[in-house]
């Protein structure tokens, strides 16, 4: 750090010893952060040779990697909506039906955990009541005569992994939703009263339009939230779901596509939907603001 | 306005049960283990596993360096951009947010790619490949996790400092003769005591489970622990998970407490 600039420095000295103090920082991020991204970025453009090519990004219309992706974005998708409408009706209730508050504050801290209790425990928990033996599948056998498994239910399929992905989505959109309506102005609905309005026409022309940047931005951040999601589906279903994330897995281990460049190609493909769902998030969260605040 | 009504009752209790159900079922699943009875033999099995402690220690031990080497990297940096270079500020919240944009498994294919082989200059090879080393793989867990901590602890460290007169503090302190490093050591740091708790806090909820950069680095730690243990036995897992569950909670609570009625970074975070 720059121990001779003292406040008194002339401006143009100081400018130009300061963003010395900035360096270590530059330099871990470089090493660990962007030099590994630029890296994978440079290989997805190498054949099996070391040969530059862009081969690489048009094979990843095989229908083994398109399915991957298309299984990542459906499942991503299925758990960003039902986790967003859910979660905005339980943020809704816990901030606008007048439920004591305690009860607020109680689920709202459990969110705080449950968006946070993710990977190889949460998949056992499912596993714990959900799996073959578990105390619900028992309890439905048991008690209520029902085989869920031979009725079509999996818990290391589609459906399964999206309850369990549930678990961390819904409490994420009570968390940044829940904010966001108490920004509501209750002024807002007099006024509307006021000059005749119904609580339909009150809700479809002014509640929703300033609060829907929030709601369709934290659906895009859930979508990027599963899409990037690797250990809990790992520890569910151990790989056999072939998710995107799953797939480069594979590839780390051994080569499975048999061309390291592909298996870029494929991780830049991911860090190119992430991006695109954090910019719009990022965007749509600041469109909000104007009016939330 | 009226108390709850039936819709506002209606999502509150569906919420509950489904938030509930995995634990308490996790829970029971795991009092199972011995046929007929309830008992804590499935917890007294996992705890008397000498590799279960060994794998924990050592996640517990690189959650807290990853504490302070974010802690050592982030505070003078935000500390730098709000008092000198706050021009900088979106190039480096940018920055610090990308790991969003990546998500862990990209990372740990990225580190593995680039400190897999050797750093060679002109025919001599300058430092050996950090991943053949028990020393340099540590490092890079420690460094993968800097990273992925990163936007909370960034948040943390800035919202503390926004909490503060960052300028007149440390003009006071420079009057008194104080160096750079006795300003952030014992000016800037006490003053963000709370702020830090809570990123540490939710950096070791983050870390001492993670699977992804653990197992791709192929590191004792306790996610891939539990995911072994969890391929070939049933109730121990269990047990495991609701102990995981209940640190995250602690975690959780301890910030809850350490940033009441404060600005803090929220609770928002996870590795999935």
């Amino acid at each position: 750090m720059a121990t001779s600039a003292s406040t008194f420095v002339p401006a143009k000295r100081r400018v130009s010893l300061a963003w010395l103090g900035l360096l270590p920082f530059f330099i871990f991020t470089f090493a660990f952060l962007i030099a590994p991204s630029l890296s994978l970025l440079l290989g997805s453009f190498r054949d099996s040779q070391g040969a530059v090519t862009l081969k690489n990004f048009f094979d990843l219309s095989m229908p083994f990697i398109r399915n991957a992706y298309w299984l990542s974005i459906r499942i991503s998708a299925v758990t960003a909506v039902l986790g967003g409408v859910l979660g905005f009706l339980l943020a809704y209730a816990l901030v606008m039906s007048g439920v004591p508050v305690w009860v607020r504050t109680g689920l709202i801290t459990f969110c705080g955990v449950a968006s946070n209790f993710a990977g190889v425990p949460l998949a056992f928990a499912f596993v714990a009541i959900l799996g073959r033996t578990g105390v619900i599948t028992q309890f439905a056998r048991d008690a209520l005569h029902i085989q869920i498994y031979q009725h079509g239910f999996n818990l290391y399929s589609f459906a399964g992994l999206s309850i369990t992905y549930l678990y961390f989505q819904l409490p994420l959109m009570v968390l940044i939703m829940a904010p966001a309506l108490d920004g509501v102005k209750r002024e807002w609905r007099e006024a509307s009263e006021n000059l005749g309005g119904s609580a339909l026409q009150y809700w479809r022309l002014i509640a929703l339009p300033i609060l829907m940047p929030t709601i369709l931005g934290t659906m895009i951040l859930l979508f990027g939230n599963a899409f990037g999601a690797y250990a809990t589906a790992y520890a569910l279903t151990g790989g056999s779901l072939p998710l995107v994330t799953i797939q480069i897995g594979a590839q780390m281990r051994g080569d499975v596509l048999h061309n390291p460049g592909l298996g870029y190609a494929m991780a830049l493909g991911m860090v190119a939907v992430m991006a695109v769902s954090i910019g719009l998030y990022t965007w749509l969260q600041r469109r909000s603001e104007r009016w939330l605040r | 306005m009226k108390r709850g009504g039936f819709w506002g009752w209606f999502w509150v209790l569906f919420a509950t049960a489904y938030f509930l159900l995995p634990l308490i079922g996790a829970f029971t699943f795991s009092l199972e283990m011995r046929r007929g009875v309830l008992s804590f033999i499935a917890y007294e099995r996992a705890f008397a596993d000498p590799e279960f402690w060994r794998t924990f220690l050592y996640s517990n031990e690189m959650a807290l360096m990853t504490i302070v080497a974010s802690v050592a990297l982030l505070v003078p940096t935000v500390f730098w951009v709000h008092l000198r270079l706050p021009r900088w500020r979106p190039v480096v919240e940018f920055i610090t947010l990308m790991p969003f944009v990546i998500p862990a498994i990209i990372l740990a294919f990225g580190i593995i790619k680039v400190y897999k082989s050797p750093l060679v200059i002109g025919g001599f090879t300058i430092l050996q490949a950090p991943t053949n080393s028990v020393a340099g793989t540590n490092v890079l867990l420690v460094a993968g996790y800097t990273v992925l901590a990163m936007p909370y602890m960034y948040r943390a460290v800035d919202a503390g400092l926004r909490a503060i007169d960052v300028r007149t503090l440390t003009e006071a302190a420079q009057s008194l003769g104080a160096s750079w490093f006795t300003i952030i050591v014992r000016v800037i740091l006490p003053n963000l005591r709370a702020a830090l708790l809570s990123g540490a806090l939710l950096t070791f909820a983050i870390v001492v489970g993670e699977l992804t950069l653990a197992s791709f680095l192929d590191r004792p730690a306790f996610g891939p622990y539990l995911f072994l243990l969890g391929q070939h036995r049933a109730y121990e897992p269990a047990a495991l998970s609701i102990v995981s569950f209940g640190l995250t909670w602690v975690a959780m609570g301890l910030i809850y407490l350490a940033t009441r009625g404060r600005p803090g970074p929220g609770q928002v975070g996870g590795a999935h």
